[in-house]
């Protein structure tokens, strides 16, 4: 029950990344998704496995403190705080998410679960999550926007791994987060040779090189 | 041996990147590519007797991958001091230890027998080669190592959700992990077909992205054209590598569950698709890196192609792993060394190059035979195979296709080819200081030998390494 609750609140997180202009609360909404998606274990009932408990704790440790704070140091070097005139509107894009989310249901409803699985809602959440992340860095022109859509993207991921979390191996679940973390750490820097480059974030102003 | 493969490139990185001295940071990369290419000469003998619960590991696939991106790697390793040379105004403490990393981590790669492991060192390969794009440091560069970053992550992230796929269709079958790719394989009838197929989908979307296969390319003329030569050809012929042996990790175990048929034709169209782009992008292409780039694009359709053909076209694709990795680095390279003496990589500035420097001028031009497919050279015999075969089979027509599309892609190379090899050098265009040196043409000398000694004689050790790759990736065994 309160598995369901958590994902529903995940959905919800997801319709607000896409409709907020704001680039802080954005990052903010994408890091309690994150951290929402790390207590996830816990309301499965899975806290009495030590390496479980470990696992949340890192996700935890990585999604609601070491990101959000990479994604602090780059804001506080960039003046521009709204993501201005995004490729499309707010209100397409939640109408967007909104199709995605069915989308997501339709294709979840072909693939079967496991006899018994308690995990009906896992793969639709997930693949809406997925779209929205997808959304967020197609529509979006900010460089810092486009990498929430990269995080809300690989939440969408593990909200799907976590249907195999009392399996998977732990040097595959360490590695997969501290890709993540490097990934933006790398990111934030590039972020901040283009505003140095180009005294913007903009990523339109990336478009010399074509054929 | 199995760590020491994967631990000491990536200790010498953190080595490279603590020490101070510039000239001994250099010559660390000669030193660690003979080393590391010395090592697993020698792990390759064991490459049979690899326990099935193995954590890391080579064997016969990983191990013929591991070969080649070593042997790639000491070319690039051996070129380097001398191009460093050239640019003594950009500091190369990143581009010494990204280098480094991307070795220890492409061993990662090659011997990782989990599907998750594959994917973390891939995730990691593409991050620690970033700061490489960005080595000229000018808005151009930027501009492409932002969309290589931003469209590789998103493009792994999808061949994660694949790989997790596939765990959820083991784990629907009752297979235990860890999951290593023995016990996928042996297991493979257990899998859920529908899970199984959707991952293959996603990872071959995702892995795709980063082997640049058409239409999910649209990074690689980017990153290969404003990067440095020598980066150009690590990537092209290393890092694209390893995307395709994650790819046929997951594809052998599609096959082995007996889907071969859906694969294959994903394969073979994704393939031609990947070869035509190429070829009507490479029509009047003005830029020469770029160019480059799409010959990488139609090459990766070309080992896709013979995979999904199967049989002797898939030994022989993956003969062309090392025909590819081999003639590319000839190819990046000598192009490096016209663009450093012409200070442009464009027609019509760069004319006439085998009057200015006449080393690289010929290489490129030779990397040109040898990349379209004339003998002697490697490439020739793997083409020429993989076409014999595909005409034996019952869709004649992919055969037929593949063999009019590259002969479109010879025209439409030799056009641009041509001309900056031997037109006239343009009169008012200042000459750089540049000149052709042992240090900067030698190392490209090896690899085109060593790809015409390929085409003319494969060892017998090697044939039957690839032969029974070649089984591995069937799903047999």
């Amino acid at each position: 029950m309160l598995t369901d609750l958590l994902i529903a609140l995940i959905v919800l997180t997801n319709f607000t990344l896409v409709a907020t202009s704001r680039i802080s609360k954005a990052i903010q909404v994408a890091v309690i998704q994150g951290v929402l998606l790390g207590l996830l274990p816990l309301a499965m009932g899975l806290g009495r496995h030590l390496h479980i408990v470990l696992m949340v704790a890192a996700a935890i440790t990585v999604k609601g403190w070491l990101i959000p704070f990479l994604f602090r140091r780059a804001m506080t070097k960039v003046r521009i705080t709204r993501e201005v005139d995004p490729y499309i509107g707010y209100t397409a894009s939640l109408v967007l998410c909104a199709l995605g989310t069915g989308l997501a249901l339709l294709l979840a409803s072909n693939l079967p679960l496991a006899p018994g699985s308690a995990f009906k809602l896992f793969v639709p959440a997930s693949l809406s999550t997925l779209l929205t992340g997808f959304i967020l860095l197609i529509t979006r022109r900010k460089a810092l926007t486009q990498v929430v859509g990269y995080l809300v993207l690989e939440n969408g991921i593990y909200l799907f791994g976590l249907m195999l979390v009392e399996e998977m191996p732990m040097l595959v679940e360490t590695g997969i987060l501290l890709d993540l973390f490097v990934g933006i750490f790398v990111m934030g820097i590039v972020i901040n040779h283009i505003t140095v480059a180009f005294d913007s974030m903009d990523t339109s102003h990336l478009a010399e090189l074509k054929d | 041996m199995a760590w020491f493969l994967i631990l000491f490139p990536l200790l010498a990185a953190v080595l490279a990147f603590f020490v101070r001295s510039v000239r001994f940071r250099v010559r660390l990369l000669p030193v660690v590519g003979l080393v590391h290419l010395a090592a697993v000469g020698f792990a390759l003998r064991a490459w049979r007797t690899l326990p099935a619960n193995a954590w890391v590991g080579l064997d016969a696939l990983g191990g013929w991958t591991l070969l080649v991106i070593a042997v790639l790697f000491c070319v690039c390793a051996w070129y380097a001091p001398g191009y460093l040379a050239l640019r003594p105004e950009r500091d190369n403490r990143t581009f010494v230890t990204s280098f480094l990393c991307f070795l220890g981590l492409a061993s990662l790669l090659t011997q990782a027998r989990h599907p998750g492991l594959v994917w973390v060192a891939m995730e990691t390969t593409t991050l620690a080669t970033a700061p490489l794009i960005y080595f000229n440091h000018n808005r151009r560069s930027l501009e492409a190592t932002w969309k290589y970053l931003i469209i590789g992550s998103v493009g792994i992230a999808l061949a994660l959700l694949g790989t997790l796929f596939v765990a959820y269709a083991a784990h629907m079958g009752g297979l235990q992990e860890p999951l290593s790719f023995s016990r996928l394989t042996a297991g493979a009838a257990l899998l859920s077909p529908p899970w199984l197929r959707a991952g293959f989908v996603l990872t071959l979307v995702g892995y795709g992205t980063k082997m640049g296969l058409a239409p999910l390319h649209t990074w690689k003329p980017d990153a290969y054209g404003e990067s440095p030569g020598v980066i150009g050809a690590l990537l092209a012929g290393g890092v694209t590598s390893c995307a395709f042996l994650a790819l046929l990790r997951i594809y052998a175990i599609v096959a082995a569950a007996g889907e071969l048929q859906f694969a294959r034709e994903l394969m073979v169209g994704m393939g031609l698709l990947s070869m035509l782009w190429a070829a009507v992008f490479m029509v009047r292409q003005l830029d020469i890196r770029r160019l480059l780039a799409y010959s990488s694009v139609e090459h990766m359709g070309i080992l896709a192609f013979g995979i999904g053909i199967g049989g002797r076209a898939a030994r022989f694709a993956l003969f062309h792993l090392a025909a590819n990795a081999l003639v590319k680095g000839v190819l990046f390279m000598s192009a490096g060394n016209i663009n450093r003496s012409y200070a442009s990589k464009r027609l019509p500035y760069v004319t006439g190059a085998i009057r200015r420097c006449p080393v690289s001028g010929w290489l490129f031009f030779l990397g040109f035979l040898a990349i379209t497919g004339t003998p002697p050279f490697a490439p020739f015999i793997s083409e020429f195979n993989i076409a014999a075969t595909a005409l034996t089979r019952p869709y004649l027509w992919t055969g037929v296709a593949f063999l009019v599309l590259l002969g479109g892609i010879f025209v439409a190379m030799s056009d641009t080819v041509v001309q900056v090899v031997f037109g006239t050098p343009p009169p008012d265009r200042a000459r750089t200081p540049y000149r052709d040196t042992l240090a900067t043409t030698a190392p490209l000398l090896v690899a085109l030998a060593l790809s015409a000694t390929l085409g003319l004689w494969l060892p017998q050790s090697l044939a039957g390494m690839i032969q029974s790759a070649a089984t591995q990736v069937e799903g047999q065994k």
